[in-house]
C-alpha cells in the first residue's frame, strides 16, 4: 500500500523583548543560574503577573505578516500542573481565544510552491529550567528562563513529508527574524519546534492517529525525526498493527523517537481563565500602528526585486530567504551603482541596474554564500561587508579586475587582508588588470613568435589551439589581463 | 487611650500631646497581657514596631504628619511584609520571612502608620471562624467561649479588644465584614480593584479585596485613604483619581433610598439579629433616609457558586506552595511526587486540602463546564440583580451574618454549616461592590450584631457618611467587651 505523511507543526518563538511575558526582570540568555528571576518569576505568595505590551505587540505583527485574523479581544488562561520548574504550579498560555487565528506561511519544495495554513499562534511563558546533568545526586533549578515570552505558532495539518515540514520551518524561522520578534537561536532553545505526525493509506481524506513528537531543536533533527516516525507508523500499520496516540521524544544519539506518555498518562492541565489577568484587549489603532512599523515582507520584496531589478524569480526567491541576505543583496547593489556612476565619470547617465544587480546576486548566491557555508557563519557575521563588496564589484565592473582575480581579492578580503579594503588588496598584490594595450601587444606577439605550430594550427582551423594562445597570454601577464582584450588583439595579428 | 479612636489619637499625635512611641508601648504592652487570652496575634516585633513609631515621631516633629503617621495598624497575616514572618495562617508559610512589601503595606509605610503585629487569620483565609489557623483558634473578646469569626478574625478581635486601634484585613466571600459584626467592629470590604491584591497572598484572585477594619466609620475612611489607590502590578487594579473616603462624613443622610432585598429578611437569620437590623432600618427612618423592597432572586444561588468559583481559583492559587522554593517541605521524601505528596498533605490543613480537591475537581476535564462555567453565568445573573436593585435605591441593607458568635468548635465538622454563616456578604464579593458591616445591638447573651450595608460600584464614601450618621445618633460602636476596659 501507498502511504502518506500527514504533519503539522508546533513551533515555539521566543520573543526577542527586554523584560519577560508577566514580570519585568530581563531575558538575556546565558546569565548565572537565578540572577535573572525576580519575586514573580519565582511565584512569591501575593505577587501577580501584568501582561508585557512589548510581547502584546510583537505577536500582533506576527498576526499581521501571515494574514491571520488579530482577535481584538484574548484571554490568558492556566494551564495547571505540577514541575519544579515550573514555579507558579501553572504555566500562563491562552488557550480558548488566542490573539492571533489562521494567516498562512508560503513554502518552497524543489522550486515548487506550496502555501500551509495556520491555525493560531498564541502568547505563553516559558517555564524555568530544570539542570539534571549539572549535580550529582540532585536537580538543580534555573528560574532565569521563567516567564519568558513565547508565541506559540501552530499549523494545520497542510505538510505531506519531512522535507515540507522543514521548509516550512525554515520559512517560519526566516520569517520570525525577518519581522524581528525573535532571535531565531535554536542553539539556546530561541526557536524550537513539536511536530504531529500521522500516517494515512494515500487518498484517504481521514487523518490518521497521530504521535506527537517534542523539542526538536534543529532542522536536521526535525527531518530525522519525521522521517523515522512515519517509517514506524507504515511498520506497525503494514503488520496490521494499529497507532497509540502518545507524546514521543526524538533521541538524536539513536536516530529514533521514544514513547514519552501515552494518551491515558496525560496530564489534565484544568485550564481555566486567569483571574489575575483581563482580557487581553488591542485598540483597532494599535494594531494600525503596528502595521505601519511593519517592515517590507519577504514576498513583496521578491516581486519587488524581480521588477526593480529585473532578478530572475529564482535569484529573488533565493536572495527573500531570509532579511539577512535581502538587505545584504540590496544594500551591495546600490552600493555599487552608486561608487559605479562615480568611478566611470557616468553621473547623470544610468549604469545598467539589471546588470549590476544580477553581478551583485550572483557573488551572494555564490562566492558569499560557499564561504559562510564553509565558515559556518550567518550573513549578519560575514566578515565582507555590503560596502566591501561593492567597492571589489565596482573594480570588476570598471575592468580593473576579471572574474579570476575578483575572486582572489574576496578570498584575500575574507580573511581580513588590507583591512578587507578591495584596492588596496589589489595594490598589494599586484592584482590590476593590464589595461595598456601596448604591453598587452608586445606581449601577444612575443607568444605568436614563440608557438608557431599551435599558430598553425589556428590558422588550420583548430579552435582549441587559439584557447591555448589565449592562456598562455593569460599566463605571462599572471592572469591580469582582460580575456576579450587578449582574445580581440591574438584574433587581429592571428588574421590572415 | 486604648479606648481612643484612630481619629482622635491621630489629633493627640499632631499636638504633641502623645507621642507614637508612647501609643505603640502601650498597645504592645496591652497585647503582651491579653494576646494569651484571645489568640489575635502570630507575629510581634516590638523593635521593628517601635523603630516605626520612632520614625513616625520624627516625621510629626518636623509637621509632616499625615492622619495615619505614628497610628499602630494591625496587619492580617496574609500581607506581606517585608522582614516580618508572612504565615497565612498555615504551616505551610510557617517559615516564610516575606522579602518584599504588599502594596498597601508600603502605602501604610509611607503614611507613618506603624506595623503593630501580624494577625492570626484562618488558614489561607479559608473559614468563617478563624479556627483553621495554623497557630490555633482566635477567641471572641465578647466571649472566649465563641469565635470572633474569619477569616479576619484575629484583625477583628485585636480591634474588639483594643490591642489595636484599627487593622486590615481581606475579604473574598466576607472575611471581613462577618469578623467584624461577629466582633462588634466596623469594617470594609472596598469595590473589586480598588485596594491593589499586589503582596496580599491569594485565595481566590477574582474576589480577593483587601480592606480596612476599625472601631468607626471615620476610622475606617481614614484607612481607606492609604489603603485605596491604582497599583500597575496588579493587572485588576482600576486606574481611578484618588479619592477622599472622608469626603461625605458631614452629609446628612436625610432623602438617602435604603434597598431592603427581602431575600435578607426572609426567614434564616436568627430572631435577635432581626430584630438588631430592623431597628437600624428604623433608626435610617428617623434620620430622613426612605427604606424601599428590592430583590436579589438570585441570591440564593450565591452560596454554591462561591462554593465552585473559590475553590476552583485557589487550587489553582496555591499550587506555588510545593516545598521547592520556599516555606514548608517535608523532611522525608523518596522522590519528586513524594516531595510534593507529603509537603502538601504535611503543610495545608483539611479547610484548604478540602477546597482544593473541590476546585481540582470543578475544573477536571469533563466536569468544567458543568461546574465552573455554569458558575460563571450565575455570577453574571447575582451581579444583574444589584443593577436592577441600584436603579430603585443608593445603598442595600440587612444583616452581614445570620447569627451571632458561635461557640469554638460547633460548626467544624459541619462545613456547609459553616459555609453558610457567608451567605448575607458573599453575593457582594461575586458582583464586585462594596460591603460593610457596622455594630447595630446585641443579642440576648451579650454578643454583638451586624448590619451590613453594600453600595452600587465607588459608593465608599456614600456608605461611609451613611455610616457615620448612624453612629452619630447611636453607640453599639463604642460598647467595650469585658475586661478590655481598663
Amino acid at each position: 500500500m501507498k502511504w502518506e505523511t500527514v504533519i503539522g507543526l508546533e513551533a515555539h518563538a521566543q520573543l526577542n523583548t527586554r523584560s519577560k511575558m508577566f514580570s519585568g526582570s530581563a531575558t538575556a540568555f546565558g546569565a548565572a543560574p537565578n540572577t535573572q528571576a525576580c519575586a514573580v518569576d519565582i511565584a512569591l505568595p501575593g505577587v501577580l503577573p501584568v501582561a508585557n505590551r512589548e510581547a502584546v505587540a510583537k505577536a500582533v505583527r506576527f498576526g499581521l505578516a501571515v494574514g491571520a485574523r488579530i482577535n481584538r479581544r484574548s484571554i490568558f488562561a492556566r494551564k495547571n500542573y505540577f514541575y519544579p520548574d515550573l514555579p507558579k504550579g501553572y504555566q500562563i498560555s491562552q488557550y480558548e481565544m488566542p490573539i492571533v487565528q489562521g494567516g498562512t506561511i508560503g513554502i518552497y519544495v524543489e522550486g515548487e510552491g506550496k502555501t500551509i495554513r495556520l491555525t493560531r499562534a498564541h502568547l505563553e511563558e516559558d517555564a524555568g529550567k530544570s539542570l539534571h546533568e549539572s549535580f550529582h545526586d540532585f536537580t538543580g533549578i534555573d528560574l532565569n528562563r521563567a516567564s519568558t515570552p513565547l508565541l506559540e505558532i501552530v499549523s494545520e495539518p497542510d505538510l505531506r513529508s519531512a522535507r515540507e515540514a522543514v521548509a516550512y520551518a525554515r520559512a517560519l524561522h526566516a520569517l520570525v527574524r525577518w519581522i524581528d520578534i525573535c532571535d531565531g537561536n535554536m542553539q539556546e532553545g530561541s526557536f524550537r519546534c513539536d511536530a504531529n505526525v500521522s500516517v494515512r493509506p494515500a487518498g484517504s481524506d481521514r487523518l490518521g492517529t497521530r504521535c506527537e513528537i517534542k523539542n526538536l531543536n534543529s532542522f536536521r533533527f526535525l527531518e530525522r525525526a519525521i522521517e523515522f516516525e512515519a517509517r514506524r507508523q507504515i511498520e506497525i500499520l503494514e503488520d496490521g498493527g494499529s497507532i497509540l496516540q502518545e507524546t514521543r521524544l526524538y533521541d538524536a544519539n539513536r536516530d529514533e523517537t521514544r514513547s514519552m506518555r501515552t494518551k491515558e498518562e496525560a496530564h489534565d492541565y484544568r485550564y481555566f481563565p486567569d483571574p489575575d489577568l483581563l482580557p487581553l484587549e488591542v485598540a483597532e489603532s494599535w494594531v494600525g500602528k503596528i502595521k505601519m512599523e511593519m517592515p517590507e515582507l519577504p514576498d513583496a520584496m521578491r516581486s519587488r526585486f524581480v521588477t526593480d531589478y529585473q532578478l530572475p524569480e529564482y535569484d529573488a526567491q533565493v536572495l527573500t530567504t531570509t532579511i539577512g541576505f535581502a538587505t545584504y543583496f540590496e544594500q551591495a547593489t546600490k552600493l555599487t551603482m552608486d561608487m559605479t556612476r562615480v568611478q566611470t565619470g557616468m553621473e547623470g547617465q544610468k549604469p545598467v541596474l539589471s546588470g549590476v544587480a544580477k553581478l551583485t546576486s550572483n557573488w551572494i548566491l555564490g562566492a558569499l554564500s560557499a564561504s559562510l557555508n564553509e565558515s559556518a557563519l550567518e550573513i549578519e557575521q560575514a566578515p565582507v561587508s555590503p560596502l566591501q563588496l561593492a567597492k571589489l564589484l565596482a573594480r570588476q565592473l570598471d575592468q580593473t579586475l576579471n572574474n579570476r582575480t575578483a575572486k582572489e581579492v574576496f578570498s584575500a578580503m575574507w580573511k581580513g587582508e588590507g583591512g578587507g579594503d578591495a584596492d588596496a588588496i589589489i595594490e598589494r598584490r599586484g592584482l590590476k588588470q593590464i589595461s595598456d594595450s601596448g604591453e598587452l601587444e608586445r606581449i601577444c606577439s612575443d607568444v605568436i613568435a614563440a608557438n608557431p605550430s599551435q599558430v598553425a594550427d589556428y590558422r588550420s582551423g583548430k579552435e582549441k589551439a587559439f584557447n591555448s594562445l589565449v592562456g598562455q597570454v593569460m599566463k605571462m601577464t599572471m592572469g591580469k589581463a582582460d580575456p576579450r582584450q587578449v582574445s580581440e588583439i591574438l584574433r587581429r595579428r592571428l588574421a590572415p | 487611650m486604648h479606648k481612643a479612636t484612630i481619629k482622635e489619637l491621630s489629633a493627640r499625635l499632631a499636638a504633641r500631646k502623645l507621642s507614637s512611641v508612647e501609643l505603640t508601648r502601650h498597645f504592645l504592652s496591652r497585647i503582651k497581657a491579653l494576646n494569651q487570652k484571645y489568640n489575635c496575634f502570630i507575629t510581634l516585633d516590638e523593635e521593628a514596631s517601635l523603630g516605626q513609631a520612632e520614625a513616625a515621631d520624627r516625621l510629626r516633629a518636623t509637621g509632616r504628619g499625615q492622619a495615619l503617621t505614628g497610628i499602630p495598624i494591625a496587619q492580617k497575616d496574609i500581607f506581606c511584609s517585608r522582614g516580618w514572618l508572612t504565615t497565612c495562617g498555615s504551616k505551610m508559610l510557617s517559615n516564610f520571612v516575606s522579602p518584599y512589601d504588599a502594596h498597601v503595606v508600603e502605602r501604610l509605610n509611607a503614611a507613618g502608620a506603624v506595623n503593630l503585629g501580624k494577625t492570626n487569620m484562618d488558614e489561607f483565609a479559608m473559614g468563617s471562624s478563624s479556627e483553621t489557623s495554623y497557630y490555633g483558634p482566635v477567641r471572641n473578646p465578647w466571649d472566649v467561649a465563641t469565635v470572633p469569626g474569619g477569616s479576619s478574625g484575629g484583625s477583628a478581635a485585636a480591634v474588639a479588644a483594643r490591642l489595636a486601634p484599627g487593622a486590615i484585613g481581606t475579604d473574598t466571600g466576607g472575611s471581613i465584614r462577618q469578623p467584624a459584626a461577629l466582633s462588634g467592629i466596623c469594617g470594609l470590604k472596598p469595590t473589586y480593584g480598588v485596594v491593589s491584591r499586589y503582596g496580599m497572598i491569594a485565595f481566590a484572585s477574582s474576589l480577593d479585596q483587601g480592606g480596612p477594619m476599625a472601631r468607626t466609620a471615620e476610622d475606617l475612611a481614614l484607612l481607606m485613604n492609604v489603603m485605596a489607590g491604582f497599583d500597575a502590578r496588579d493587572s485588576t487594579s482600576l486606574e481611578r483619581g484618588r479619592e477622599d473616603y472622608a469626603r461625605e462624613i458631614g452629609r446628612q443622610a436625610r432623602g438617602l433610598k435604603i434597598g431592603l432585598p427581602r431575600e435578607f429578611f426572609a426567614e434564616g437569620a436568627a430572631p435577635a439579629v432581626m430584630k438588631a437590623v430592623e431597628a437600624a432600618v428604623a433608626e435610617f427612618g428617623k434620620l430622613g433616609c426612605e427604606t424601599v423592597d428590592v430583590s436579589l432572586p438570585n441570591m440564593r444561588l450565591s452560596v454554591p457558586v462561591y462554593y465552585v468559583l473559590a475553590p476552583a481559583e485557589a487550587s489553582s492559587n496555591l499550587a506555588r506552595y510545593d516545598g521547592v522554593r520556599y516555606g514548608f517541605r517535608a523532611p522525608e521524601y523518596a522522590d519528586l511526587p513524594d516531595l510534593y505528596r507529603k509537603t502538601r498533605s504535611q503543610g495545608f490543613g483539611w479547610e484548604v486540602k478540602r477546597r482544593i480537591l473541590i476546585g481540582t475537581y470543578v475544573l477536571s476535564h469533563g466536569y468544567y463546564d458543568a461546574y465552573y462555567i455554569q458558575a460563571q453565568r450565575v455570577r453574571r445573573l447575582i451581579a444583574r440583580d444589584f443593577a436592577e436593585a441600584f436603579k430603585r435605591c443608593d445603598v442595600i441593607a440587612g444583616p452581614t451574618s445570620p447569627t451571632t458568635a458561635f461557640r469554638l468548635g460547633e460548626k467544624m465538622d459541619d462545613p456547609v454549616r459553616m459555609y453558610l454563616n457567608d451567605i448575607y456578604t458573599i453575593p457582594a464579593n461575586l458582583a464586585g461592590l462594596p460591603g460593610m458591616s457596622i455594630p447595630c445591638g446585641f443579642d440576648a447573651a451579650g454578643l454583638p450584631v451586624g448590619l451590613q450595608i453594600v453600595g452600587n460600584y465607588f459608593a465608599e464614601a456614600r456608605m461611609l457618611g451613611l455610616a457615620h450618621q448612624y453612629q452619630l445618633a447611636t453607640d453599639w460602636h463604642r460598647r467595650i467587651p469585658p475586661g478590655c476596659d481598663a
